[in-house]
This record gives C-alpha cells, sequence and structure tokens, in this order.
C-alpha cells in the first residue's frame, strides 16, 4: 500500500515537473536580452519593451483575441439555441443532431481543416475572414452543445410547464425560466469556445486568409525560420500569457475556496 | 472463564471520530458465538459504523476490537474470519453470478500437508482446485435458491435476486460471522419480508453468528436473539427483543421500538405514580416525589364506559389500521394515544384503565431546566414564578444595552424587547437556594431531595403554578422546607422563541 | 395563418449549419477521394495509398509515435488519475487545477517551449523520433488523465471493501476490480490520445525538425505544396473512417458498461 503510493506520488511529481520545467526556462530567459535560451545576460526587461512597441505582434495579439471573442460570441448563440432545440426534440433528430454535432469534436482538426478549404474552394470564393470565422466557429461550438445540454437535464421539467401555466408565452417561458437555469453552461461554454479559438493552430492555417495571422500561425512560423523570427520577444509574450492564466486560475481557486467555506 | 469462551466479538471502549463529529462513543460490547445480534438505531446513530469496525474497513480512533479473544483491532479486513453483506449488494458488474461467488474462494490458501519420500512432513499453502470451488459455489446458490443462476450477468438478475447473490457469495467462505449492513433496505415490503424469515433459517442452518444493522424495529424484533439499541453512538439498551419491547430503559428506546405514551409523572407513594392528572397503582418501586418519565404502550391501554378506570376522557379521532383502531383520547390536557380492536366512535366519553403491569416507569434524567418565560419592561425576564435579572444582549448577537433600556442591533437598529417571549434554559448547578421567601425570584417548597453520590439533586415546586426547579446542591435540604431561588444573571440562557422555532 | 412556435424548431438553425459546414464539407471529401484530378471516378488514390512506399512508411511512423505515445501517456497517467481519484476533495482541486493550467496557454507557445527546453539540454536534433514522442505526450498527457480519472472516480468504493472483504489483498483489488472496472476510461483515454498523435504535426515538425512526417503533414504536404488535393483527400477519408469506428466501438462499449450500472441498481 505505502510501496504504491509513493510510487505513484513519483509519477505525479515527474508529470508535474515535466510540464511546468519548460514553461518556467522559458519565462526565467524572458527576462535577459539574449538570443536564444540558455544565455544569460542579466536581469532586463528588454524583451518585454520590444515585445509591447512591436506593431506587428501587437496587431496578431489584438486580432486573435478578436477573432476568438466573435468566434465564441456566434457558437454561444447558435449553440445554446441548438442545445435547447435538440433537448426538446424528438428523441431519434435529438440522437442524430448530437450525433452530428459531435463529429468536429471527434474527428481529427486536419480532416475538418480540410473538408473546410475544399467547401470554401467550390461554393465561397477561397479563403478569407468568412472562411476562418466559420472554421472556428465549428470546431467551437460542439463544446457550447455539450456544456449546455447537461444543465438542461439537471433542470426541473416542470418548471417551463409551470410558467406556461402561469400565462407566460413559450419564448417568454424559455427566456424567463429556462434561460436562467443554464446560464453556468452557456458561460463555461463560451469560454471553452474563446480558449479553443485562442488555441487552435491546424484549422487557423488552413482557413485563414494570407495577409492574416494569429498567435498560433506567428509562432509556427517563427519556429519553423529561425533566424529571421522574433522567438526572443515571443519568450516575454509566453510569461506574460503564462502570468495572466496563472492569476485567473488563482482568482477562481480564490473565489471557489470562499464559497466553500461559506457554505460550511 | 467459560462465559469469556463464548464471546466471539468483543468491543471494549471503542470510539470512532470523524473530525469534529464522534459515530460511535466509548463502546462496550460482546457478541456471543451464534448469536443473531441486531444493532437497531436511527439513521447515524453509529450502528453502520460498528458494523465497519468489525469488518475492518474502518478503525477505531481508540479502544480494542477482539475476535474469539484475540486482538483484531488493526488487522486489514482481508485478513478477518468476517464476511459482508453489503446494503447495495456491491457485486462485481464486470463478473457474473458464478465469478462473484467464486471470488473469495479464490483469494483462500489452504495449508496442505505432504510426505516426502524419506517421509518427512511438510506443508504448502494452496490454492482451492476448481472442482472444489465449483462444490462450494454449487452448493451456496443452492442454499439461496438460485440454482443454474451460474453464468448469469449481474445486471440481469432482479434486486432480489442480486440480494441472494450477495449472501451466497459472502456465506460460502465460511465466514465466523456474517455481517448484514440494511440488506434488505433496497426491496419492497412483501420481498422484505421472504428475506427476514429465510435469512433467519439460514441463520439457524448455518449455525455461524450474524451481526445485522437495521434501522427498522419491527425487522429488528422479529429475527434477532440480541437487540442492541443505539442512539447519537451510544448504546442504548442491549436485550432480547421481548426486554427491549416490554421493559424500554429509556424514553429513547421506548419511543424509537414501538408506538408508545411517554407521560411525565410524579411517584406519590409507595407504589403509586401521578400522571395525566390521576393516581395509578404501579409495580416499579421508585422514591416517593421523585419525578419520573411513564410509558404505556397504546395497546396496553383499556378503555371502558365512563366512569369507570383511574381516568375519563374523551375520544377526538379515530383512524381504521387493519387490525385495530388507533384512537387518540384527550383526558384533561394530556393526549393519550390508544390501539384496541374495538372503536369507541369520536366525540364519546370513555373511562381509561391501565393494568400496573404496563405501566413502565423510568428514572427523569435531568440536565437542565426549560421555562418558557417573557422579558419585561425592565429587561428582566419572568419565568417559573419568579422574575429575574438577566443579559438581554445574548438574544441578538453583537447587539448592546442604550441608556434607554433599548437593544441597539449591530446593524444600529433600536428594538424595544418589552413581552418578547423566551426561552429559557438553567443549568441544574446554576441554581442557588436560600431558607425563606427573601430570596429574590421564585418561592417554592422543596419536594424531593434525593443523594446522588456526590451531591443533592433537591427538586422544589414553586406555589403558584406548580412550575419545577430542578437543583444539584451540596447542601441536605428537607421535604416541605420554604426556598427561595435565586440565579446568577450570567447563568441564564435565553432565546427567542420565534429563532427556538425556526431551528426545530 | 401564424406558425405555432414550438421548443423544438429552435434547432432548425444549428441543423443548418451542421448541414453546411461539418456534412457538406465531409462529403466533398468523399468525392475529392474518390475522383482524380480530371474529376472522373478512380480509386488510383486508394491503391496508392495502400502501395507507395513513401505512404507507407508515413503510417509505420505515424503508428509508431502514435503507439509509443499512447503506451507513455497511459503508463503516466494512470497512477495520476489514481491519485486524482482517491484524494480529497481540497488537494484535488489543486491538482487538477495544476495539471490543466498549462492547457490553457496557447498550443503552439507551449510547444516552442518544449522546443527551447530541448535545445537547452542539448538532445533538439539528435532524436528527432524521440523528441516528437515526448512533445506529442507533453501536449496530450491530459487527454488520457481527465477519462481515466471520470471512470475511477465512478467506480463504487464498496466494490472495493468488497473485495477486501472477501480476503483479497490490495494488489489483488486492483488487478481484479480497480483495473477491469476502469477499461472504458483506458480505452478512450486511448482514442483520445492515439487519433491525433498521427496527426498533428506541429510537434513534429517543431521537435522532429521536419525529418518525422506523420499522416497529418502528408495531408498538409497534399494540400499544400504538393497540390494533389484527391490524394489528401483520400489520406483523410481513411482517417475519418478509422476515427468513427474507434468511436463508435469505444462508444458501443462504454454504453454497456454504463447501462449495466444503471441496472445494477434496480
Amino acid at each position: 500500500m505505502v510501496k504504491k503510493k509513493i510510487f505513484s506520488s513519483l509519477i505525479l511529481a515527474f508529470v508535474l515537473l515535466l510540464t511546468y520545467v519548460p514553461i518556467l526556462i522559458l519565462i526565467i530567459y524572458s527576462f535577459t536580452d539574449s538570443a536564444f535560451v540558455g544565455q544569460w545576460k542579466g536581469f532586463s526587461l528588454a524583451l518585454y519593451l520590444r515585445l509591447f512597441s512591436d506593431r506587428e505582434i501587437m496587431l496578431i495579439v489584438k486580432d486573435t483575441i478578436l477573432l476568438a471573442l466573435a468566434a465564441a460570441s456566434i457558437s454561444t448563440i447558435l449553440g445554446t439555441v441548438g442545445a435547447i432545440g435538440i433537448y426538446y426534440s424528438k428523441k431519434r433528430t435529438a440522437k442524430a443532431m448530437s450525433a452530428i454535432s459531435n463529429i468536429p469534436m471527434i474527428n481529427a482538426e486536419i480532416i475538418t481543416a480540410v473538408s473546410l478549404v475544399l467547401l470554401f474552394t467550390m461554393f465561397f470564393g477561397g479563403k478569407s475572414m468568412f472562411s476562418l470565422l466559420s472554421g472556428h466557429v465549428v470546431i467551437t461550438i460542439p463544446f457550447v452543445v455539450v456544456s449546455v445540454i447537461p444543465k438542461l437535464k439537471q433542470m426541473d421539467d416542470n418548471l417551463y410547464e409551470a410558467a406556461l401555466d402561469l400565462g407566460a408565452t413559450p419564448l417568454k417561458a424559455l427566456l424567463t425560466v429556462v434561460l436562467p437555469e443554464i446560464i453556468p453552461g452557456i458561460v463555461s461554454g463560451f469560454m471553452l469556445s474563446v480558449t479553443l479559438s485562442l488555441d487552435d493552430y491546424i484549422v487557423t492555417a488552413f482557413t485563414k486568409p494570407n495577409t492574416f495571422s494569429t498567435i498560433s500561425t506567428y509562432v509556427y512560423e517563427s519556429m519553423n525560420r529561425p533566424a529571421t523570427s522574433k522567438l526572443p520577444e515571443l519568450r516575454a509574450l509566453s510569461a506574460i500569457i503564462f502570468f495572466a492564466i496563472l492569476g485567473v486560475a488563482l482568482l477562481s481557486a480564490f473565489r471557489k475556496n470562499k464559497q466553500q467555506g461559506d457554505s460550511f | 472463564m467459560t462465559e469469556n469462551a463464548e464471546k466471539i466479538i468483543e468491543m471494549i471502549n471503542v470510539t470512532r471520530e470523524y473530525f469534529d463529529t464522534v459515530a460511535v462513543e466509548n463502546m462496550n460490547l460482546y457478541i456471543r458465538k451464534g448469536e443473531f445480534v441486531t444493532l437497531l438505531g436511527p439513521s447515524g446513530c453509529g450502528k453502520t459504523t460498528t458494523l465497519r469496525m468489525i469488518a475492518g474497513f474502518e478503525m477505531p480512533t481508540s479502544g480494542k476490537i477482539f475476535l474469539n479473544g484475540k486482538d483484531i483491532t488493526h488487522l486489514p479486513p482481508y485478513l478477518r474470519p468476517v464476511n459482508t453483506v453489503f446494503q447495495r449488494y456491491a457485486l462485481f458488474p464486470h463478473m457474473n453470478v458464478f465469478d462473484n461467488i467464486a471470488y473469495g474462494l479464490r483469494q483462500k490458501r489452504v495449508a496442505v500437508t505432504y510426505r516426502d519420500e524419506k517421509g518427512r512432513e511438510f506443508t504448502r499453502l494452496e490454492k482451492l482446485s476448481h472442482d472444489e470451488i465449483a462444490k462450494k459455489v454449487e452448493k451456496a446458490l443452492k442454499m439461496v435458491e438460485l440454482e443454474g443462476f451460474e453464468r448469469r450477468a449481474i445486471h440481469t438478475l432482479s434486486g432480489g435476486q442480486q440480494q441472494r447473490v450477495a449472501i451466497a457469495r459472502a456465506i460460502v467462505n465460511e465466514p465466523q460471522i456474517l455481517l448484514l449492513d440494511e440488506p434488505l433496505g433496497a426491496l419492497d415490503l412483501k420481498m422484505r419480508k421472504e428475506m427476514q424469515f429465510e435469512l433467519k433459517q439460514m441463520h439457524r442452518k448455518l449455525g455461524i453468528t450474524f451481526i445485522y444493522v437495521t434501522h427498522d424495529q419491527e425487522e429488528a424484533l422479529t429475527m434477532s436473539d440480541t437487540v442492541v439499541v443505539m442512539n447519537d453512538g451510544v448504546i442504548q439498551q442491549i436485550g432480547t427483543p421481548e426486554d427491549i419491547y416490554n421493559q424500554p430503559k429509556n424514553v429513547f428506546v421506548a419511543n424509537f421500538i414501538g408506538e408508545s405514551n411517554i407521560f411525565s409523572g410524579t411517584m406519590v407513594g409507595k407504589l403509586k405514580v401521578k400522571f395525566a392528572g390521576a393516581t395509578f397503582d404501579c409495580v416499579d418501586d421508585f422514591p416517593k416525589n421523585e419525578k419520573v418519565d411513564v410509558v404505556v404502550r397504546p395497546e396496553d391501554i383499556i378503555l371502558t364506559e365512563e366512569g369507570e378506570g383511574q381516568l375519563s376522557g374523551k375520544v377526538i379521532d379515530s383512524i381504521f389500521k387493519g387490525i385495530h383502531y388507533e384512537m387518540t383520547v384527550i383526558a384533561g390536557k394530556t393526549e393519550i394515544l390508544v390501539q384496541s380492536t374495538q372503536e369507541w366512535p369520536v366525540g364519546s366519553f370513555v373511562g381509561i384503565k391501565v393494568d400496573p403491569e404496563n405501566i413502565h416507569i423510568m428514572k427523569k434524567e435531568f440536565y437542565e431546566n426549560k421555562f418558557d418565560g417573557y422579558i419585561t419592561k425592565r429587561n428582566t425576564v419572568v419565568f417559573g414564578d419568579g422574575e429575574y435579572e438577566c443579559d438581554v444582549t445574548q438574544l441578538y448577537p453583537g447587539s448592546t444595552l442604550d441608556d434607554d433600556g433599548y437593544l441597539v442591533l449591530e446593524g444600529g437598529e433600536r428594538i424595544d424587547l418589552t413581552d418578547n417571549d423566551v426561552k429559557v434554559t438553567v443549568g441544574l448547578k446554576d441554581i442557588d437556594l436560600a431558607d425563606g421567601e427573601e430570596g429574590g425570584g421564585a418561592v417554592g417548597e422543596i419536594i424531593s431531595c434525593i443523594y446522588k453520590g456526590d451531591h443533592y439533586q433537591v427538586i422544589v415546586r414553586t406555589r403558584e403554578n406548580e412550575e419545577d426547579y430542578v437543583v444539584d446542591t451540596d447542601y441536605l435540604w428537607n421535604e416541605g422546607d420554604i426556598v427561595s431561588v435565586s440565579i446568577d444573571k450570567s447563568k441564564i440562557k435565553m432565546k427567542l422563541k420565534e429563532e427556538a422555532k425556526g431551528k426545530k | 395563418m401564424k406558425l405555432r412556435f414550438s421548443r423544438s424548431q429552435l434547432c432548425i438553425p444549428y441543423a443548418l449549419f451542421l448541414a453546411l459546414f461539418v456534412v457538406l464539407p465531409l462529403v466533398i471529401v468523399f468525392y475529392f477521394a474518390l475522383t482524380d484530378k480530371s474529376g472522373n471516378f478512380s480509386l488510383a488514390n486508394f491503391s496508392r495509398f495502400f502501395f507507395d512506399p513513401a505512404l507507407i512508411s508515413t503510417m509505420i511512423v505515424s503508428m509508431a509515435i502514435g503507439a509509443a505515445a499512447t503506451i507513455i501517456c497511459l503508463l503516466l497517467g494512470y497512477p495520476v488519475a489514481y491519485i486524482l481519484a482517491r484524494s480529497g476533495w481540497h488537494r484535488k482541486n489543486v491538482l487538477l487545477l495544476l495539471l490543466v493550467m498549462p492547457m490553457w496557454i496557447n498550443f503552439v507557445l507551449r510547444i516552442n517551449a518544449l522546443k527551447e527546453f530541448m535545445q537547452l539540454i542539448g538532445i533538439l536534433g539528435k532524436y528527432n523520433f524521440l523528441n516528437t514522442v515526448l512533445g506529442m505526450v507533453y501536449d496530450f498527457l491530459p487527454f488520457m488523465i481527465l477519462p481515466l480519472y471520470t471512470t475511477l472516480i465512478k467506480i463504487d468504493k464498496s466494490l472495493l471493501e468488497a473485495s477486501a472483504d472477501l480476503g483479497a489483498t490490495p494488489s489483488t483489488t486492483f488487478l481484479s476490480v480497480t483495473l477491469p472496472l476502469s477499461t472504458p476510461g483506458i480505452l478512450s483515454g486511448i482514442t483520445m490520445v492515439f487519433m491525433p498523435t498521427m496527426t498533428v504535426y506541429v510537434i513534429s515538425d517543431a521537435l522532429g525538425l521536419g525529418h518525422v512526417v506523420i499522416l497529418g503533414k502528408q495531408i498538409e504536404h497534399y494540400f499544400g505544396s504538393g497540390d494533389n488535393w484527391n490524394m489528401g483527400s483520400t489520406i483523410a477519408l481513411v482517417l475519418l473512417l478509422v476515427i468513427f469506428a474507434s468511436t463508435f466501438l469505444s462508444n458501443r462499449f462504454k454504453d454497456e458498461e454504463s447501462e449495466e450500472k444503471g441496472r445494477a441498481l434496480w
């Protein structure tokens, strides 16, 4: 028993080390003005200054965020309405819809990417911002649906009927009774969509117009052409993203803890 | 010594705590070989924890558990010769019926003795052979009447069948003790009755010790040799079902086992007890003036024509319950529950008779004095026929009193407490008595003074409304003495009535 | 005439979206896979897929990387999931957060960090195949841990107690109860890791320095500089069929399992 525990703990420690060491090293070397990781030229914030004054990277960061917010908003609205529709459909329709809806989630991204490229070349005159945005909606929308449906299932079915019974129109009942019940699912679907969109490389690379870049495609190109790229500045960008995420994580953990504490 | 040899399980001073709650408190219990023992009590009383400690799933925080005189307190479950039938059966879903039942047998290693060529003996631990296992499984299945179910998947079985497989899986290992954790809880009533009977039969056939946990008193009474009634982690009474039912040791047991009328009474003479406004003959001998609890089973109350019996009352409710009528009779201010095969219509006046042997008297245990009271204009409190200084700020946490006698709440709101009803509790040791009528609060007569080993317990009854104060004191008082009661301001605990209700 | 509103009508816009952006594109993939460049029906691409030595070697490399990464993920992920499932509320939340948090960093930046780290310790470029496998493990380990964790946490604790009660030692209990009951999690973990490891070419490009070519890279090649969309579609179609088949199989297994559990309650 004890042996098993020690063994498991060692593996856990190894996994955490594997996960964090590369990022932490990158962060350490973001505080020195050197060309590559491993070369320490004294503490300096030069990389951060250069990052913030680099118009190209700043534009890409802004575009990436805007794209993620736009795609996530569309996915959340369309996906939530779709999830409600699926939930109240006949069993067979619901089953078929869910199965199709899950395809982009279980499919290899590259297949989704090439299928979209084929679609847009054949019917929409090639790649554009439209194809890019559609691509991001396609890969994020199933996650909204699977976040919302469980909340619908948890909901007391009589709520909607009670609202109708009390004189609300069906639409009014949906908005005033059903919607508030599933808000947590909608919010987590939106957050998940934003994360997935920010994270995506393959679908973006295939569906984006040539003049447009996201962080993912920019970093990928930088990695494969190290000589001309701004890899040192990207260390600073990685560090900022890590600290932002750490901040959000700590904040949410703190709030969760406090809620838990309050309930006692 | 012989009595010792009979004990298969003995628990000594066993306590089990979780964080800040005590599940089992200082338990002392022994179980004899071959007995059918039931641990009975409401949920959270510690009965399941006790069973799990015997099985080895939980370790006592302190205390010891012995099996056949051997300390097994810290022995892991897989080394104990006991087997459990789990509440929700816990059958392995990925194995069929045969593999479930054979599971324990496959873990077994038996010592087999061989003789080598030179005639030397040596023993080896061996697994049971396939044939042996198959034979034992077959026998166990026969015992639970599930022959032919070997290859069935668990999820194809009904609840009752799963229950039988769970029993077979446990008994096939020939345990010294079979532990059953509310095994019939998930079955419907008819099935439950059937299984009760079968379990009892099985106990007779196997001759091993059964320890059974249930919250169903009827189940406990019909099946067991010995019933252990538990509440709040403490054993309330151990006895045969007849004892438990007929001679409940305290109000909890009386209340939990069967239906009871529980009255507050006083001994008024040798074998005479007064309750519900009348005096009854009884068989339990208690000192005169002792405050007692009186338990009378509803079926032991006999209704007769008005004017007969010790008491008269009026039937205010009657429900037909199949084999009897359940009637509520009001006698003075007291409601009495009566079960009888003869119905007395609602509204009829009846005489009430109880035979002396059906009146069960138990000593009242006092922990604190409880009174209903109210706050006066002067921010004092009136209860128990007396007026006392008190601290009204305890009614609202964080409040203070201002110069005008208003209570200022934490938020700054000023309120007037006058005429607010409160529940008052005062500890037995927090009441002071003084000779004469000039002491301060209530004035009353000492009606009883009992020596309790290291102090006296005195009951003071006021003249006005016959309110009783129970007082623990170091001084001897004589019955009939007139005394005045005083209580220190800080010892009067009060709660607003509304709040007290809300908490219930 | 006014149409009456029904809640099920709300799925119409989503159905249209799915038809246009999910179903139709896959139909086009089918069409391209089964035609040649001039649009005539042809199975030539399929025969090429199974006989062209370059494609066969890509296939073998992909499977080898996928298998290696999946096995390592399983060996590392199982103990981690086990610890998580056995932890108390507080520790569990901290651990989950620690494990999931890096996933929120941009995937390519994360791979870049690993690449820089490999360069620093001097293994980049030396062991392209191993580095690629390590990168896959680095990225997909959480996809193994999560399904394992969810099945492990669902195992009824009383089953483990029953096993101990019947005389099984802790290790026997693990092998004969915990492990078999966690197979649905193992299977779904394997599909969630194995499939993407054959296609996510960002990792093999970055950490294998372009020397490691997996199926995903091959598709990208045909849709890019290779300029043979029909061949690219054929590879995509084969992969698609494999993914559907394995999902279908693991779903069936899972449904049976959960049905079994549901019935066991009766």
